[in-house]
């Protein structure tokens, strides 16, 4: 792009009968054009940023100034507490609660999620029958909106008439009430994201595999490597990368984890009658929308957000040792 | 490497947006809809005043009584805008923006009795409606809607509009297979108090199995604590110096109490209102019997439908009258126009455009014109097996006591009934709940 756009300016076919009376500006000219090639491409690249800067940066700081204040919506005094919001947050045992059922989650959620991911992408990049099929198949999960998703897995889910308990039914188990506790309430939330998530991974890692030489499976076959010592030697450390960015991905989701939960409580904030389920993001929701403390509730946004960081950093740790080191 | 260094780079950026996007509707205003159109600079101009309101189907029942006053007042049309049919999630956090950011809300805007304790505790917010001489409306009304309109300076500045008044709806059909009775005359006799009522439950459990006597617990819990808050001074969670007394007050204790004996009875579905699974229950036939103040009616025909018409029965409720919902309307101070907004919400709760709403969805007057007009004992309900409706709501709505609604109490009622609920369906043990209900309840108004 840029090669071409040098090669266009270095050949500058001045109209030399337009304006002659302007001609003798050669050096404004050339800062003009110099400007051009300078500043143009920020210029182009512009819109993303202003628009970052008036929906993400400010909302950011604004939140952190927020924060920092007794701000409640309609009425107080909205003075300056310093952090006492925080301190008061890390000693409140329901946001701890919150802490708890989001990791708790995303644990049960993105392990199971993304191993079976890794196996899925690893048979679709297998010769098989029908390949483009199966390939398709595995990303429609990701075009439901997740509040269908949700709905559908709340019934699925549910205590009296839901099929998850009638097929549970034959097997001797009673009724369970999966709101109720705190396991039952995170397993459904998970298969929720799962559902949804799993084959968006596979077809993530699928492309990473793409990328792999052939001849490195040959080397190997030919070396006498079983077909398992190859996916351990090869595709995984080769496609460590990809399982990065969909750690990371994930990661992100899983700690601002929101509509699942939500709709799985009945549209209601408090994420069952004694938190069981209820996320960060939702007690965010709770303090700031249905208690109307703008300031606790910014707070708790900046500590999910260093939670995402803190979350992310120690995830890499783990993921860059995949494979061994290189 | 480098491909990783930038991809955590963009990252880095994204976790910021996501962190961003979580928070930045905090800071959303919402769009400035509604907004009164004209210049009130050319005096004898058209001038439009909006009317905002919640709730789901009819919700206020304000347009025939609407379409009255535009024929009437050429020169004054009123928007009838209903925004939602939800109060505490969508319309009450946005309207609370809208007052705060002073731009947005209506001329004549609606608000639930959940929301009253912090409206009355924000004057600065309402135009004090004695001003446009509007203290003449007090006979109209029993004492305790007329004090709810008063703010925390004494000043009126908001008008009742109905109230919610108690019964049991019933299900007739369910009743007969249990042995009871089910003409509504003797069903009421049959649970003259609330032990009574857990009697009869009883009897009807140990004849039907596949269906519970009730559906869940927070709807008797609410009209077990109206009833007893009349009689421990007219309190509930908080007392007149808004010092929180749950823990304290044994109005809530007792309907606590209550509520913890007929759930450990068995009697319950263990199903919460307004949830896919209480909708569920209403056609699935999982209870025969749901406290109903008088707009409950309209949800259970709207949920049960046609299959059920002519099954469902309305009788009296135990304990005597007992109160869940009912609404108000004030005027923000932002209105341009607040002597005709004045004059307007003057007129949507005056008896007649009362009686019009209750024609027009079933809302209970809160007047005692109304409430004594033949309009209202007359009335029956064709769905309800035609049950005499103004009959059974009449002594119901007209012994309502006032209870102080303290300015937190919305966050600690919604807290405390999540116990209540979490002890019925098994989440909170029975022996802990007390304890946990004082907590939560301590959190809420902290």
């Amino acid at each position: 792009m840029s090669v071409n756009l040098h090669s266009q300016r270095a050949d500058p076919v001045p109209p030399p009968r337009l304006r002659p009376g302007r001609h003798h500006a050669g050096p404004q000219r050339r800062f003009l054009s110099q400007f051009d090639i300078r500043a143009t491409p920020y210029l182009l690249i512009s819109p993303y940023f202003l628009l970052f800067a008036v929906f993400g940066l400010f909302p950011l700081v604004f939140t952190l100034w927020v924060s920092l204040h007794d701000y409640e919506l309609a009425g107080g005094d909205a003075a300056f507490t310093g952090l006492e919001n925080y301190a008061n947050l890390l000693t409140d045992a329901s946001f701890w609660n919150a802490v708890v059922n989001t990791v708790g989650i995303f644990v049960l959620a993105t392990v199971p999620q993304l191993v079976l991911a890794l196996m899925l992408a690893n048979a679709l990049n297998k010769r098989l029958r029908g390949r483009l099929f199966f390939r398709l198949g595995v990303l429609i999960p990701l075009v439901t909106s997740v509040v269908a998703v949700a709905i559908v897995f709340t019934q699925l889910f549910g205590r009296d008439f839901g099929m998850v308990n009638w097929l549970l039914g034959f097997f001797g188990v009673e009724n369970i009430n999966w709101q109720n506790a705190k396991w039952s309430s995170w397993i459904a939330i998970a298969t929720m994201v799962d559902w949804r998530w799993t084959g968006y991974n596979a077809i993530i890692y699928l492309a990473g595999m793409q990328t792999i030489p052939r001849d490195l499976y040959e080397a190997a076959s030919i070396d006498g490597a079983s077909s398992r010592r190859q996916f351990w030697s090869i595709t995984l450390p080769m496609i460590r990368p990809t399982i990065i960015f969909t750690v990371f991905v994930s990661t992100i989701g899983g700690l601002t984890l929101f509509a699942e939960p939500v709709m799985f409580g009945s549209n209601r904030m408090e994420g069952g009658s004694t938190g069981q389920f209820q996320t960060i993001a939702m007690y965010i929701v709770k303090e700031g929308f249905r208690d109307f403390d703008y300031g606790y509730a910014a707070a708790a946004a900046w500590l999910l957000f260093i939670l995402i960081l803190v979350g992310v950093a120690i995830n890499y740790t783990f993921i860059r040792r995949i494979g061994g080191n290189q | 490497m480098i491909g990783n260094m930038r991809r955590g780079k963009m990252l880095a950026v994204a976790s910021v947006m996501t962190a961003a996007l979580a928070v930045s509707a905090a800071c959303g205003s919402g769009d400035t809809g509604g907004q009164t159109g004209g210049s009130s600079a050319a005096a004898p101009e058209k001038i439009t005043l909006t009317l905002q309101t919640f709730g789901g189907g009819t919700n206020f029942g304000y347009k025939a009584a609407v379409e009255k006053w535009n024929a009437e007042h050429p020169n004054v049309q009123v928007k009838y805008n209903n925004l939602t049919d939800s109060f505490e999630n969508v319309y009450w956090p946005q309207m609370l923006q809208w007052l705060q950011s002073g731009t947005g809300a209506g001329d004549v805007v609606g608000i639930d009795e959940g929301g009253m304790g912090l409206a009355k505790a924000r004057p600065q917010f309402f135009t004090d409606l004695g001003q446009y001489g509007l203290q003449s409306r007090q006979a109209d009304f029993p004492a305790w809607k007329w004090e709810n309109g008063l703010n925390a300076e004494g000043k009126l500045f908001a008008l009742g509009t109905d109230v919610g008044g108690m019964s049991i709806c019933y299900r007739t059909d369910l009743f007969k297979k249990a042995g009871l009775p089910t003409d509504r005359d003797e069903v009421s006799k049959l649970w003259a108090t609330w032990d009574d009522f857990i009697k009869a439950g009883q009897d009807f459990q140990s004849k039907v199995k596949d269906a519970k006597f009730v559906d869940s617990v927070n709807t008797i819990y609410n009209v077990v604590l109206s009833q007893e808050a009349a009689k421990n001074g007219n309190v509930t969670y908080f007392d007149k110096d808004q010092q929180l007394i749950a823990d304290k007050n044994p109005a809530v204790k007792t309907a606590f109490d209550f509520t913890q004996k007929i759930s450990q009875a068995g009697l319950t579905a263990k199903l919460q209102n307004f949830t896919d699974p209480w909708n569920t229950g209403f056609v699935k036939s999982q209870f025969a019997t749901l406290g109903c103040p008088g707009w409950m009616l309209g949800v259970v025909s709207g949920t049960a439908g046609e299959e059920f018409k002519g099954k469902w029965d309305v009788a009296t409720v135990p304990g005597g009258g007992g109160n869940w919902g009912g609404s108000w309307l004030a005027v923000p101070k932002q209105s341009k126009h607040p002597k005709e907004a004045a004059e307007l919400a003057s007129y949507l709760t005056s008896p007649e455009a009362q009686l019009m709403a209750f024609k027009e969805g079933g809302n209970l007057p809160s007047t005692i014109p109304a409430q004594d007009s033949p309009d209202l004992k007359s009335a029956t309900n064709e769905y309800f097996n035609n049950a005499p409706i103004g009959e059974i709501f009449g002594p119901s709505i007209k012994s309502l006591q006032p209870t102080f609604l303290g300015e937190k109490h919305a966050q600690v009622k919604a807290a405390v009934e999540q116990v209540v609920i979490g002890m019925d369906q098994g989440a909170v043990p029975y022996g802990q709940a007390w304890q946990r209900f004082g907590e939560v309840g301590q959190k809420a108004a902290g």
